[in-house]
């Protein structure tokens, strides 16, 4: 019994060398990145509890019973055993029993919709604290972020300070792409039309890598920006200073910058026009088109005039789906819950 | 970068000589090389006369041992293509640092990414499958014949005419450049309006009434023309993963042409299925696609399961443990891989619980999978095991799999997955299950079946040089790929800026230079097996010590497979008659009724190539006059009377009494 046991330590030998060396995504700096390397960890562990015996068992089955090793016990008709195969199903059975409980808990602690409710390990977070919120689309071929809550914009440069909860409102401008930063946390995908959320957090002060992890055509290679983890004073001079420069992010400016574009240089945005987020998730952003929430709202109010007006909220919420509510256009539906988690309105 | 022409000229569509991509040198110098391979290939077939023998004996045959040999030939052939491509792969992403573009600018290595996947999934592992259950299934439960001949010659047709499409995207036009499945909205008209997408759809659609007919033919075969006495938990275990594999066919395939016919829509009358705008949903498409993809990957491993099980306990010298416990794990795999495909995408942003409960329903499958494992362990124990080819390759396949099989695992949990979908990791993954499940089983069975289905033992040196190349390479090749995908590399990149990942894509590049000696020595093992044939030859009909009713036939097996149909007592029906002292027949014989040749399938998949190439292009009065002509041709072989034939019982009695001189003759 000890001997697989001495061997699945061995294995596991290079996963921690790998953790030493720059194996971003087993040692992140962010706490749900963190919390998902550990998850490899032990799932891992777990299934080399089966991989290792099954593998040692093959090597030494394959041996002993050698056509050359006359010792060995020859029955060519034993083909049942009650017992063996209670262990052979039973086994994993209780593996991946232990493996789904963790699952069922890990998927739902980490789901990245859920507001966060630690800044690491040792700091809880007041359920009613205010995430930093970033709205983040991923165009042909690199990345806006509109900061709403302070009125600028960057394209290819994400900066959060350090240890503050971030949301992450996201999507695209044409094709998917999939928002993802190792050092932070798991990648969520970025969608024409929709609107995906993730929360998350840095907890060390430092540059690093995001990308698209989704191919998305010609430019997709150079699909990349650096995000940096800094102070709140450092956050505060960097907006600050974004400000500063006055370059407004408009409708026309968003058309013009929406254009196809590869190794994209970092600009600064120092206004950004309302509900411009809004406008891009809903398809909208050329004047005079139809956004899509008010286009589905008309569509769920056909006919329907005989409902009352919470009725038709309630409607038209279930057939929103994943798309942002406009404050504007529906003041109805602003207040009510979607995924059991509050909406955030821009 | 090609300039995309807009205009459609009545006569030639979208097609324009501007559509051969001269500019390219590596795709003309792969032109001119198959183009000289093909006119010595000709030459040589028109040099010893071979164009009746293979009109005649092969292209038309309906004989599903045959059309078997044809879907392997075609497998391999194409295997060379994907490999192509994928050692180009590897080269560029080996030197593509520090600012060097390499050799392959995005517009080329896009395509060449997607059509490996796409040829590797679709036109060489399902040709081999495919192949391999054609060839074994009759033999297996001791009949003449699939349940539909005719039907399929033209299932091998239509397969054969989709890779013959893919290999015209490559010197006419372009191919896809979305990546294997062809997510929109990068595959809808507006980001990929040339004809890449369009080959891609047609290529797989003809394909796919292949695979689904032959699907279809095997059930039935399976299901109502086993040898009396064959009950259901009486059939040789590859034929029940083979039935397994086919009713997935029958149940995904119809999901895939429903889905790649809504694309079509999109593209070519303006519907929005898919589309960004008017109330189009892209994410629809993702979830269809892979409630055909996951089950497809199963189609793919099923069968090799079978043939694993065949092997262990072939060489071994013993029962099969657990009989019944495999065929459940069978059954219970066939069934729920419809329950897990939401698992390719995670990270789309459906809820926890959903994540959750599609994570947990794709772990539940490595239950009855863990339990095969363990069966073919202990088929092992107390045997006799020779390590003959076939075996060695089920030992890698049994090692190499497991740890594929636990990365899966671990990309089953949702928030692993997070962190891991897309990214190098998940490509050692399905590389790891795929070629260390897929193609190691593959190569078990040819080599295998190779001296039943050609009459020849494979080389065994050349073999064994093949075997080591294949599986080193696959190590070196792949593990880096888990490597560079915890340092957070993702797929599908054709330039990086971080020198420290360098050395890691260059022992992957090592690796695949490995599988090619590996393929080369493959090449060289069927090319030895030839020049020594005459010393290789299996006289016996049963060089391996076989258990189930394939050896129980000559080596090849005559026309018509069994010149009595057997009865049968045990689930390894032959090693049970050759306990029980079974003698063959040599007298006695009846005329056999044979169902005969027919040039249908060939035209019929030739017009639907035609057809296929002119919606790619645009030429709409060739796609019309081809549906005609496709239309006429079917109703014209429904007239076709002329359809079966006996063999005289004195030719029977002929060739078995050949056999038992042959046999006499090398005792």
């Amino acid at each position: 019994m000890f001997k697989p046991l001495k061997r699945s330590l061995l294995l596991l030998v290079p996963l921690f060398l790998l953790a030493g060396c720059n194996t971003i995504v087993m040692n992140p700096k962010g706490d749900i990145a963190s919390q998902q390397a550990d998850l490899i960890v032990l799932s891992t562990v777990l299934m080399l509890i089966i991989i290792v015996p099954v593998i040692f068992l093959t090597c030494f089955f394959a041996w002993k019973y050698r056509k050359a090793n006359s010792q060995a016990e020859y029955d060519p008709e034993w083909d049942h055993s009650t017992k063996l195969e209670l262990v052979i199903w039973g086994a994993p059975l209780l593996i991946i029993i232990i493996l789904g409980l963790v699952t069922w808990v890990s998927t739902h602690k980490l789901d990245p919709y859920r507001p966060l409710d630690r800044i690491n390990a040792s700091t809880p977070l007041p359920a009613d604290h205010k995430p930093l919120v970033v709205q983040v689309t991923s165009l042909d071929w690199k990345w806006l972020f509109i900061y709403p809550e302070q009125g600028i914009a960057t394209v290819n440069e994400l900066v959060t300070p350090v240890n503050v909860p971030v949301r992450f409102k996201i999507t695209s401008s044409t094709v998917m792409n999939s928002f993802y930063i190792p050092a932070l946390a798991g990648q969520i995908y970025s969608m024409p039309g929709m609107e995906t959320t993730l929360n998350a957090v840095i907890n060390e002060q430092g540059e690093w890598e995001g990308f698209s992890a989704n191919y998305s055509g010609a430019g997709f290679s150079h699909m990349r920006f650096k995000y940096r983890g800094v102070s709140q004073d450092e956050f505060d001079n960097w907006v600050a200073r974004n400000k500063s420069y006055g370059k407004e992010l408009d409708r026309a400016a968003y058309l013009e910058l929406e254009k196809p574009t590869t190794k994209h240089p970092v600009e600064y945005y120092g206004k950004v026009e309302q509900n411009l987020f809004h406008a891009i998730v809903n398809r909208c952003v050329v004047e005079g088109t139809v956004c899509m929430d008010t286009q589905m709202m008309a569509d769920s109010m056909r006919n329907r005039t005989n409902l009352s007006a919470d009725e038709l909220a309630i409607l038209i919420n279930e057939a929103m789906c994943t798309i942002a509510p406009n404050a504007d256009a529906l003041p109805l539906i602003t207040s009510s819950k979607k995924n059991g988690y509050d909406s955030v309105s821009n | 970068m090609t300039q995309y022409p807009i205009e459609t000229s009545p006569i030639f569509g979208r097609l324009t000589l501007n559509a051969i991509p001269y500019y390219d040198p590596i795709i003309m110098g792969t032109l001119a090389v198959a183009a000289t391979l093909g006119i010595v290939l000709l030459a040589l077939i028109h040099k010893n006369r071979l164009w009746g023998t293979l009109w005649n004996d092969w292209f038309t045959s309906i004989d599903h041992k045959k059309i078997g040999i044809m879907y392997m030939i075609l497998g391999l052939v194409m295997m060379m293509r994907g490999f192509a491509d994928a050692i180009m792969m590897r080269a560029q992403q080996a030197i593509a640092f520090n600012g060097n573009e390499g050799f392959l600018p995005p517009h080329h290595y896009d395509q060449i990414f997607t059509a490996h996947g796409v040829i590797m999934i679709f036109f060489v592992a399902m040709p081999l499958i495919t192949g391999l259950m054609n060839y074994l299934i009759p033999l297996q439960i001791g009949a003449r014949d699939v349940a539909f001949p005719f039907l399929n010659n033209f299932s091998f047709w239509m397969t054969a005419m989709g890779a013959a499409l893919i290999m015209a995207s490559l010197f006419v036009g372009e191919f896809a450049m979305t990546g294997w499945l062809a997510y929109p909205p990068l595959s809808g008209i507006f980001q990929s309006p040339y004809v890449g997408v369009d080959y891609y759809i047609w290529a797989l659609q003809i394909a796919g009434v292949g695979t689904l007919l032959s699907g279809v033919n095997l059930i039935v075969t399976i299901v109502k023309m086993r040898a009396p006495g064959m009950s259901l938990m009486k059939m040789p275990i590859f034929t029940w993963t083979s039935l397994c594999a086919n009713v997935l066919i029958v149940a995904a395939f119809p999901v895939l042409t429903a889905v790649l016919g809504m694309l079509t829509m999109d593209r070519y009358l303006g519907t929005n299925f898919f589309t960004n705008d008017l109330g189009g949903n892209s994410m629809m498409y993702v979830n269809l696609i892979w409630i055909w993809g996951h089950p497809e990957v199963y189609i793919l491993i099923l069968p090799l399961f079978g043939v694993f099980s065949e092997v262990v306990s072939t060489f071994s010298r013993k029962r099969l443990f657990g009989y019944s416990s495999m065929v459940y794990a069978t059954v219970v795999i066939t069934i729920l891989s419809y329950l897990v495909w939401l698992h390719h995408f995670f990270t789309m942003g459906s809820g926890a619980s959903v994540n959750a409960f599609f994570g947990i329903t794709t772990m539940i499958i490595s239950i009855p999978t863990g339990a095969k494992i363990f069966n073919w362990l202990f088929t092992m124990y107390k045997g006799k095991i020779s390590f003959e080819l076939p075996m060695m390759w089920t030992i890698a396949f049994m090692i190499t799999f497991v740890i594929g099989g636990m990365t899966g695992v671990l990309l089953a949990v949702p928030p692993a997955d997070f962190v891991l979908h897309n990214s190098l990791f998940l490509i050692a993954h399905f590389h790891n299950v795929i070629i260390g499940g897929v193609l190691f089983g593959l190569f078990a069975a040819i080599n295998f079946w190779a001296p039943k289905a050609l009459g020849v033992k494979l080389n065994e040196f050349w073999g064994k040089v093949s075997f080591w190349f294949w599986v080193i390479g696959f190590y070196f090749a792949f593990m880096p790929l888990y490597v560079l995908g915890l340092m957070g590399v993702t797929r599908r990149m054709s330039q990086f800026d971080d020198p420290s990942l360098q050395i890691w894509f260059q022992i992957a590049a090592l690796g695949a230079a490995m599988i090619a000696v590996g393929i080369a020595a493959m090449i060289m093992q069927f090319y030895a097996t030839y020049r020594d044939r005459a010393k290789l030859r299996d006289t016996t009909g049963d060089p391996w010590g076989g258990r189930t009713l394939e050896w129980a036939t000559s080596s090849p097996p005559a026309e018509y497979n069994f010149a009595f149909t057997p009865v049968v007592y045990d689930t390894d029906a032959w090693a049970d008659m050759k306990k029980n002292g079974y003698k063959r027949p040599t007298s006695g014989f009846v005329d056999i009724h044979m169902p005969k040749n027919t040039a249908a399938g060939f035209i019929i998949s030739a017009i639907s190539a035609v057809i296929g190439f002119a919606l790619v292009w645009h030429i709409w009065w060739l796609a019309a006059g081809g549906t005609v002509a496709l239309l006429v041709a079917v109703i014209a072989h429904t007239f076709n009377y002329k359809r079966d034939f006996y063999i005289k019982a004195d030719e029977v009695a002929r060739t078995e009494d050949a056999r038992t001189k042959l046999e006499q003759a090398h005792v």
